[in-house]
C-alpha cells in the first residue's frame, strides 16, 4: 500500500511541489542581509581584532618585557627584545607582531600580567605595501592610545569573569 | 504592418525583403539580448530572495546596472585559448550554440502577424534549431582538450538527445490538437478562454514539455553538464571572457525560448484568459502582448524557482527519468488524445 502511495506521490511530483512551496514562502520573508559598509553587526566586548599596547593613565607604558606573550604565542608571531631604560626599569626595546602569522587566539592578552598587550575590536584594517601588517612597538602603542577609552570600558565589563 | 514599406520602396522586391527582414531581426534580437541580460539579474535577485538574501543591489538603483557592469567586465577580459586545443573549433563553438538559440526566434509570433517568418513548418523548424544547439556544447567540450570539458560535453550530449525525444512527443500531442505546425495557428486554435487552452487536455504533456525544456537548457536540477561539484564547470571550463559569456547568452536565450514555446503551445499565447466570459469586456483594454509576456514571465520565474529549490539529479536518475518515465507517459497520452479526438469527431 505504502509503495503504491509513494509511486503516486512521485508521479505527481508531490515532494518537489512541497519544496517549491517552501522556497516560495521564503521569497516573501524578511531578508536578513546586513548591508556591510553602512550597517554592521554588533561586536562582543571580547572581540579579538588588531593588537594594541596599552599605557597607564600617567602615560607610562605597561609592558615590562616579561616575554610571556612571546612564549605562549602558538603562531610564533611575537618577537621581543628587552633592555634597561635610563631610569633603570626593564622595558622592551623591540616589540613586533607579524599580523600575517597571527591567528588571533588571544593567548597573548590572557598571558599578560599587566594588561599591556590587548586585542582591539578593530577588524577592518589592511596593508597596502609590504610591511604594513608587520606591527612594531610604535604602531602598537599608537593603536592603544587611539583606542584606550574603549579598551578600558571593554576590560571593565569583563572584569568579573577574569 | 510592413506593407507600406513594400508598396513605397524604390528598390526591387527581393532587396526590400532582405532589408525589411534585417530590420525585423534587429527589432527582435535587440530586446531579446536585453531580456537575457536582465534575466540574469532577475535570476540572482529571485534566488537571493529565496535564500533570505537580497541579491545584487550596488550597481544603480536596485542593482539595475549590474548586467551592464557584468557585460563590460566580460568584454575586457582576456580570451585564453588553451595551447593544445583546436583553436578554430574552440572559437566557433560558442557561436554554434548562440546562433540556433537566436535563429529559433524567427518563427515565434508575438501577436497576430507579429512574426519574422510565418512558415508552415514552424514547430519542425524550432525542433531542428533547438537540436542543433547541442553541437555547440559538444564541440566546446571536444575542442578544449580537457578531460572535464569532455566529460561535461558527453553528459550534455546524452542528456539533450534523451530529452529531445520526450519533448518531440509532447509536441506531437500539440500537433494532434491543433492540426497545424504553424505557431500562429496553434495559438489561434486555443481561442475561447482559459478552458480551451491546450494545457488542460494535454496536462501531462505540458508538465513533461516544461521539465524536458529545463533539461534541454542544462538548467538546475539537470545541470550535470556544468556539475561544478564534480567536473569543475563542465564543457566551458577552459572558456573565458566574451566566449564564456556567449555560452550564457545562448543558455538564457534558450530558456526564454522554452518559456515562450510553453506559452504559445499550452497557455494560449497572446490570447486573453477571459475570452467568452463576462470579464472579457472589462479586460478588453489590455493589449494582447501583455498577456503573452505575463504568461512568459511566469514560466521564466519557474526556471529560477526550480534552481533555488532542487538539488542536482544524479546522472543515472536523469537518464531513468527521460527514458523510463517521460517517454512512456507521452506515448500513452498521445494515444489517449488520438482516441479522444476520434470519439469526438465520430
Amino acid at each position: 500500500m505504502s509503495a503504491a502511495v509513494n509511486y503516486v506521490k512521485s508521479l505527481f511530483l508531490w515532494e518537489l511541489l512541497k519544496g517549491m512551496r517552501l522556497t516560495g514562502r521564503f521569497f516573501f520573508e524578511r531578508k536578513i542581509c546586513i548591508q556591510y559598509p553602512e550597517e554592521k553587526t554588533p561586536l562582543s566586548h571580547r572581540f579579538r581584532g588588531q593588537h594594541a599596547l596599552r599605557r597607564y593613565a600617567n602615560g607610562e607604558e605597561r609592558c615590562i618585557a616579561c616575554k610571556l606573550c612571546e612564549a605562549t604565542c602558538p603562531a610564533l608571531a611575537i618577537t621581543i627584545e628587552l633592555g634597561e631604560r635610563e631610569d633603570g626599569t626593564r622595558r622592551t626595546t623591540r616589540y613586533d607582531i607579524d599580523l600575517t602569522k597571527c591567528i588571533f587566539c588571544g593567548y597573548c592578552e590572557e598571558s599578560c600580567p599587566v594588561d599591556s598587550i590587548v586585542e582591539t575590536p578593530i577588524f577592518e584594517y589592511h596593508g597596502e605595501q609590504r610591511g604594513d601588517l608587520l606591527m612594531n612597538k610604535e604602531k602598537l602603542l599608537a593603536v592603544g592610545d587611539k583606542m584606550e577609552q574603549q579598551l578600558a570600558e571593554d576590560r571593565a565589563k569583563d572584569a568579573a569573569y577574569r | 504592418m510592413w506593407d507600406i514599406v513594400y508598396d513605397n520602396s524604390p528598390l526591387p522586391y527581393e532587396l526590400t525583403f532582405v532589408l525589411v527582414t534585417l530590420v525585423q531581426i534587429v527589432i527582435l534580437v535587440g530586446p531579446l539580448m536585453g531580456a537575457v541580460a536582465y534575466y540574469t539579474l532577475a535570476e540572482r535577485k529571485v534566488i537571493g530572495y529565496m535564500q533570505l538574501r537580497i541579491g545584487p543591489n550596488r550597481v544603480g538603483f536596485f542593482g539595475l546596472g549590474q548586467p551592464l557592469a557584468d557585460a563590460f567586465k566580460l568584454m575586457f577580459k582576456e580570451i585564453v585559448i588553451p595551447s593544445n586545443s583546436n583553436a578554430f573549433l574552440f572559437v566557433i563553438a560558442p557561436i554554434l550554440s548562440l546562433a540556433p538559440a537566436l535563429a529559433a526566434w524567427a518563427v515565434v509570433p508575438f501577436a497576430e502577424g507579429w512574426v519574422v517568418s510565418d512558415i508552415n513548418a514552424g514547430l519542425l523548424y524550432i525542433l531542428a534549431m533547438t537540436s542543433v544547439g547541442v553541437y555547440g556544447v559538444i564541440i566546446a567540450g571536444w575542442a578544449s582538450n580537457s578531460k572535464y570539458a569532455f566529460l561535461g560535453a558527453m553528459r550534455s550530449a546524452a542528456q539533450i538527445i534523451s530529452y529531445e525525444i520526450a519533448m518531440g512527443f509532447t509536441l506531437v500531442g500539440v500537433l494532434m490538437m491543433s492540426n497545424s505546425l504553424n505557431l500562429s495557428e496553434i495559438v489561434n486554435g486555443q481561442s475561447g478562454g482559459i478552458l480551451h487552452w491546450y494545457f488542460l487536455p494535454l496536462f501531462p504533456l505540458f508538465v513533461i514539455y516544461f521539465i524536458s525544456g529545463v533539461a534541454e537548457t542544462n538548467r538546475a536540477p539537470f545541470d550535470v553538464a556544468e556539475g561544478e561539484s564534480e567536473i569543475v564547470a563542465g564543457f566551458h571550463v577552459e572558456y573565458s571572457g566574451m566566449l564564456f559569456s556567449t555560452f550564457f547568452l545562448a543558455e538564457y536565450a534558450n530558456m526564454i525560448l522554452i518559456g515562450m514555446l510553453a506559452t504559445l503551445m499550452f497557455m494560449g499565447g497572446w490570447l486573453s484568459p477571459f475570452q467568452g466570459t463576462p470579464l472579457e469586456a472589462m479586460f478588453a483594454f489590455v493589449p494582447s502582448i501583455f498577456w503573452l509576456f505575463g504568461k512568459l514571465s511566469f514560466f521564466l520565474l519557474l526556471f529560477l524557482w526550480f534552481r533555488a529549490t532542487f538539488p542536482r539529479y544524479r546522472y543515472d536518475q536523469i537518464m531513468r527519468l527521460g527514458w523510463k518515465v517521460f517517454i512512456p507517459i507521452t506515448l500513452v497520452w498521445i494515444v489517449v488524445v488520438g482516441v479522444a479526438k476520434l470519439m469526438l469527431t465520430a
